[in-house]
């Protein structure tokens, strides 16, 4: 799916009026097919952006396209229809508890599913080698029948990612994949994550605090810092300069090292939470 | 030298004797309001009756004639309290989920839209309306429409509690965390398929134990029903009260207690089931 930003400015509806809005005029486009990285230190707007691509936030000013598109001219029924071919995996994977994984991971299916066959999947799975094989790509579907609420953090989170693969939309939004996964657990998510995209075919968007993970990954790099964009290169251009300039304030949040940079760590946060 | 400056008297002291006096002085006039008088229970001319009426109770009648009498009439008593029961759940289901603010899709993206949040009002208000006449009045007017007999109980029964259940309903499913259903309104999904996949695995439990909960109540209003003529083991009970015949209403009394007891049960079993 194709996406372009237009002077895009959007705040969460909860934040104070007066407060500085989280994206301030951002332009940003991307190609069918594009794999992109958002990095930048906490409270930058990467989650407020993935919010405003997946239209689950409406830009207070500017234009959001999707596919030439605009989403909120549609009335509510089409525009819900239309989120069916966008996905936005949240940061805190959205799992309730008592729901067995099979149930969580089919949920991506259920923009494509009417209500009774949605019913009867709640009373036999039918499409258990469908989400077995999705699981198997975060190397976790010994859990298939588990309860969700039994799973570690780390092993929630992949279930989270295991729905995104399921669900075979056009635009995969994830934030913070890999903040609960361990090292080796988070570069096979990473990998699986951009397979699924370019065999699906579809453009990805992913919120990282791992920089080495991003330059690694993706090849389009976007650096974020109060809502606005610092720079937007390919992964090979991303200098140790610009990662410096980019955490200037939050030198502590550039999480692994980047190519080149020497920076004196005191610890490295294995979790950022706290992000907007 | 050392002084001792610790106050010898607990400070906290005055504010318990004026919270002590202020209740009795809100509390005293409602008192007198509702006349109670409690000595009068133990008056000469009220306490022989009394006790003579009490002593009664045992041994409770337990002739097999008046037993059958009372099973049927409790078995009667239970199938009017489900059949209400399933009445108000059919009502009540729709117009909770009707009423839930965390499945508005309008509400994803910010405040509710006008016309949904006005909606959703007016659902709670029917809510309130209907729970807010007390089954007996229902009752009273049922009896009027259908006469005598258990269906005015049952259709008393399903509009108070359809009030309830549709009000607590919600609740629970506004308590639960929202962000599951979120997720999947946001992804495309439908509103029922988020309260199926979202809602309904973290809530069945609450949701299954205030059922039961309400289905016992449902068995003691609608032995209260009877009183008024709608059927069942409370018609019994009036028409023994009235004789003053105290082994008769210790029998249905005992039943009571065990009804109560295997609804207790029946709820204890379902929520181990469901945890």
């Amino acid at each position: 799916m194709k996406v372009t930003l237009t002077g895009c400015s959007a705040q969460h509806p909860a934040a104070l009026a007066a407060a500085a809005p989280a994206l301030k005029r951002l332009d940003l486009s991307l190609t069918q097919g594009e794999q992109v990285a958002i990095i930048g230190p906490s409270g930058a707007g990467k989650t407020t952006l993935l919010q405003v691509m997946a239209c689950a936030l409406k830009p207070m000013q500017g234009k959001l396209l999707l596919n030439q598109r605009d989403p909120w001219a549609l009335r509510t029924p089409a525009l819900q229809r239309f989120r069916g071919q966008l996905f936005l995996a949240p940061q805190v994977p959205p799992l309730p508890p008592r729901q067995r994984v099979i149930t969580a991971v089919l949920a991506g299916l259920l923009p494509g599913m009417g209500l009774w066959a949605s019913l009867s999947n709640l009373l036999y799975p039918r499409q258990i080698e469908l989400a077995e094989a999705a699981l198997a790509r975060f190397d976790l579907a010994d859990k298939l029948f588990d309860r969700v609420d039994r799973l570690s953090g780390g092993e929630r989170q992949r279930v989270g990612l295991a729905r995104l693969v399921v669900a075979k939309a056009q635009l995969l939004l994830v934030d913070e994949p890999l903040s609960a996964l361990d090292p080796e657990r988070a570069r096979q998510a990473c990998e699986s994550l951009t397979a699924v995209a370019r065999e699906q075919q579809a453009t990805l968007v992913a919120t990282l605090h791992h920089v080495e993970m991003a330059l690694a990954h993706f090849g389009r790099i976007v650096g974020l810092r109060d809502g606005e964009v610092v720079f937007d290169l390919p992964a090979t251009q991303v200098t140790s300069a610009r990662l410096t300039d980019l955490y200037a304030r939050h030198l502590d949040e550039l999480t692994g090292k980047a190519p080149g940079v020497d920076l004196t760590l005191a610890h490295t946060p294995a979790v950022t939470m706290a992000c907007l | 030298m050392h002084v001792n400056t610790a106050p010898r008297r607990d400070p906290a002291w005055t504010g318990r004797v004026f919270a002590l006096l202020a209740t009795l002085v809100v509390v005293w006039p409602m008192l007198v309001l509702t006349e109670f008088k409690p000595w009068t229970l133990f008056s000469p001319e009220s306490l022989p009756p009394t006790l003579h009426f009490l002593g009664d109770f045992f041994p409770p009648k337990l002739e097999p004639d008046f037993l059958r009498l009372v099973l049927f009439e409790t078995w009667r008593t239970v199938a009017m309290a489900t059949a209400g029961m399933t009445l108000a759940l059919f009502l009540a289901i729709p117009m909770a989920l009707l009423a839930s603010r965390t499945l508005s899709i309008s509400a994803l993206t910010g405040r509710m839209a006008l016309a949904p949040a006005v909606f959703r009002q007016g659902v709670r208000w029917l809510l309130m309306l209907l729970r807010s006449v007390p089954e007996l009045i229902w009752a009273l007017i049922f009896v009027r429409v259908v006469g005598l007999g258990p269906t005015s109980g049952v259709l008393a029964i399903a509009l108070t509690y359809a009030g309830m259940l549709g009000k607590v309903y919600a609740e629970i499913l506004e308590s639960g965390d929202a962000l599951p259903t979120q997720a999947l309104l946001r992804n495309g999904a439908g509103r029922l398929q988020a309260f199926f996949y979202g809602q309904l695995p973290q809530s069945s439990s609450e949701l299954t134990s205030y059922t039961v909960y309400r289905w016992e109540c449902a068995i003691r209003s609608s032995a209260v029903l009877g009183f008024v003529g709608a059927g069942g083991l409370g018609q019994q009970m009036d028409a023994s009260m009235k004789m003053f015949n105290g082994s008769e209403v210790a029998t249905m009394l005992l039943m009571f207690m065990g009804l109560v007891w295997l609804a207790d049960q029946v709820s204890r079993l379902l929520r181990e089931a469901l945890a």
